[in-house]
């Protein structure tokens, strides 16, 4: 398409939305001037103006899906005949579920551990360093690139040349001049998933890190100058009086990777698209919906086990909303 | 006690040199790489870019149609270079298996008795008795010391050769619209949610924060259906922009309502209502009183949702075709990761001119951006 269809088609689909909600608005104004009631009637009806649109794409893109997904995962490949807990059977019996499961799992453990880890010691050492937010900015800057733009950052730090070469990848580079044979990276089954847990966890400590960062600032420096006139350690100052203050927010960013985690597809898919072992559910998930015109009980199934994961930082989150509304 | 506390703080400002090493190496690699000539790259780690390089090459000399007699010998010589970047020859060798064999300047007796010479500056001359019969040339092997060469024929190539420029303006053309429409949209939402009394607002809100942890793929398979059908009644193409736009308007909308939500409900309610004594309904008191105020925090929801859509993969590999005319950025590039997987210029070019947005945008509006991050950003 060229420069100018595309622009036009751009500003089309913007304006629409803005012509919506001034003409929408304009039209109640004119109609209800020489009504009587006019306060309720008008407000009822402005209610639908401002949130059909919302409305409409919350329910066709987030609500009737997941009940539509629940559904299709009793349902055969093409979503016709009910098949009862067939899709989940197989499931539990097919091999790149189960390594799928294991690897899933092996991220959720590691992921949100190292980067929330890291951020919080980066987060400490910028506070105290005269060029800590020049470091903080490095740190942080990851979180602004795609994980495809991410994978071949570090696929080409992975690259593997044959012992005799030249490595042109940093890590076999380093592993040569400290007369270690190079290796293939990513080929490696079960060690890979550790190189590519790093991309994410090297794009997620700079969330981590801008996070502490804020909340550090909350904590009350009377406190932390006690501390050091008892003389008390920076390590001990650290975990007796900071991780505690820090509780709740270390609490918020592993749920936020956590989410974030459970769903990694990108880097799998553009990295070793699952193969050597790495495969996690959104890969097979997606594998599933387009490999042989696409099973969408299959699918549904694995979409349904990543949305089970999140089930509880779900409740809990709504937990929280009512014990806020309540106050 | 004084050289105690230094200590301390040498030791941790190396503890974070390090931690900003780690963090800065991979996309200064890339982005060192992405200038440095093909044949640089190929052979040799960006870290040595500032260095004359060593490089192996093979040229064919010219047939028997450019000889030419001189003293009574059969003559052909010419410049193996193409064009000559400063490149130095060291040694060449006229086997494959003995690539090295003769310094540069030196003459290899062949076979036939023929005699090779090839000069530093890539000079060759073959010479013989009988005249030369082969329409072909013999190949040379040499090796050679070529200086840093940085150039800009990587973006050239990979932005109109392998047409990433195209796919550049269509993220834009994807971008942009998946950021309005769901600010415009949410921010009358959020404005109702906050403002307007209704039957069920309260279940919507909380149905909202459901929505925000629901992982995208559990929409992935019925919308896909949906677009299909819809296509199919209406015999239109199932894939296209406006869908892609309304696919990430969906997936972003609890993030973008509950943001604006957070901060349309923390402005002053005196405010509102003495606009409404003054006989304002909500349209006027949205448009002219929480539109203004709420700028800072439309800027920095623009931010989290205009990079989120620039580096999603999946919406667009799902939503879009992967034809020129709508293929994305991100999916063009794992499309090059697979079909151009060992031509680094390509790659870290490529990857660097995806990143050319979402890297200017961090850089001026850091602080919007770091302000929505903080404000709670969870995203389904």
């Amino acid at each position: 398409m060229s420069f100018f269809s595309l622009a036009s088609t751009v500003l089309i689909g913007i304006l629409s939305f803005i012509i919506y909600f001034s003409l929408s608005n304009f039209f109640l104004d004119v109609f209800t001037r020489y009504k009587k009631n006019k306060f309720v009637y008008e407000n009822s009806i402005r209610v639908i103006i401002f949130i059909a649109p919302a409305f409409f794409v919350l329910f066709v893109f987030i609500l009737y899906p997941v009940f539509e997904t629940v559904r299709l995962g009793f349902y055969d490949k093409f979503g016709r005949e009910f098949i009862g807990w067939d899709n989940y059977l197989w499931a539990l019996n097919d091999p790149n579920f189960r390594r799928s499961i294991i690897n899933n799992l092996g991220w959720l453990l590691i992921v949100p551990t190292l980067s929330t880890f890291f951020g919080l010691v980066i987060a400490n050492l910028t506070d105290r360093i005269w060029w800590g937010s020049i470091a903080k900015s490095i740190i942080f800057m990851p979180m602004a690139i795609s994980f495809v733009g991410a994978g071949v950052i570090w696929k080409f730090i992975y690259d593997y040349r044959g012992p005799g070469d030249q490595q042109i990848g940093l890590l076999n580079a380093i592993m040569v001049s400290l007369g270690v044979e190079p290796q293939a990276w990513l080929t490696i089954p079960i060690w890979n998933n550790l190189f590519l847990m790093a991309i994410m966890i090297w794009i997620q400590t700079g969330l981590a890190l801008v996070i502490f960062s804020a909340a550090l600032r909350g904590i009350p420096k009377e406190t932390l100058e006690a501390a050091r006139i008892d003389g008390a350690s920076e390590f001990r100052i650290f975990w007796s009086i900071i991780i505690p203050f820090l509780e709740q927010t270390i609490l918020v960013i592993w749920t936020i990777i956590t989410i974030l985690v459970l769903k990694v597809f990108d880097i799998i898919y553009a990295m070793t698209n699952g193969e050597w072992q790495t495969g996690v559910l959104a890969n097979l998930m997606y594998d599933w919906m387009f490999r042989g015109g696409g099973d969408s009980g299959r699918g549904s199934v694995l979409a349904f086990c990543i949305m089970i994961g999140v089930i509880p930082i779900l409740a809990w989150n709504l937990y929280r909303h009512r014990e806020e509304q309540k106050t | 006690m004084n050289l105690k506390i230094n200590f301390s703080s040498i030791f941790a400002q190396l503890l974070l040199l390090l931690f900003v090493i780690v963090w800065l190496a991979p996309t200064f690699g890339l982005f060192i790489s992405s200038f440095r000539d093909k044949d640089h790259l190929a052979i040799s780690g960006w870290w040595t870019s500032l260095m004359t390089t060593e490089i192996n090459e093979i040229h064919r000399t010219n047939g028997k149609d450019k000889q030419i007699m001189e003293n009574g010998y059969y003559i052909i010589k010419d410049n193996i270079f193409d064009n000559i970047e400063g490149k130095k020859i060291s040694s060449f060798g006229v086997t494959s298996k003995k690539i090295n064999e003769f310094n540069v300047g030196d003459t290899a007796v062949l076979k036939d008795k023929s005699l090779i010479t090839v000069y530093e500056n890539g000079d060759y001359e073959w010479k013989s008795e009988k005249e030369f019969k082969k329409k072909k040339g013999r190949r040379i092997f040499i090796t050679a010391t070529s200086p840093p060469n940085f150039t800009l024929n990587n973006y050239k190539e990979v932005l109109f050769k392998e047409g990433l420029g195209q796919a550049f303006l269509n993220t834009i053309a994807v971008a942009l619209p998946s950021t309005l429409i769901p600010l415009i949209i949410c921010s009358f939402f959020a404005y109702a949610l906050t403002w307007m009394t209704f039957f069920g607002r309260d279940l919507l809100l909380a149905t909202i924060i459901a929505s925000l942890v629901v992982p995208l793929q559990m929409s992935l398979i019925p919308i896909l259906t949906i677009y299909n059908d819809f296509g199919a009644l209406f015999g239109i193409a199932a894939k296209s922009y406006p869908g892609v736009w309304l696919a990430h308007t969906g997936f972003g909308l609890a993030s973008t309502t509950f943001l604006l939500w957070n901060f349309i409900k923390s402005l002053p309610k005196e405010m509102m209502e003495a606009a409404k004594v003054d006989g304002a309904n909500h349209y006027d008191t949205f448009v002219r009183i929480v539109v203004p105020l709420s700028i800072p925090a439309f800027a920095s929801i623009f931010i989290l949702q205009f990079l989120w859509v620039w580096n999603d993969l999946l919406v667009g590999l799902v939503f879009l075709d992967k034809h020129p005319s709508e293929i994305i950025l991100t999916a063009k590039l794992k499309e090059l990761l697979g079909s151009r997987g060992e031509n680094w210029e390509i790659l870290t070019t490529g990857a660097f001119i995806s990143m050319t947005v979402p890297l200017f945008i961090f850089f001026s509006l850091q602080r919007y951006f770091i302000r929505g991050l903080v404000a709670g950003s969870v995203k389904g």
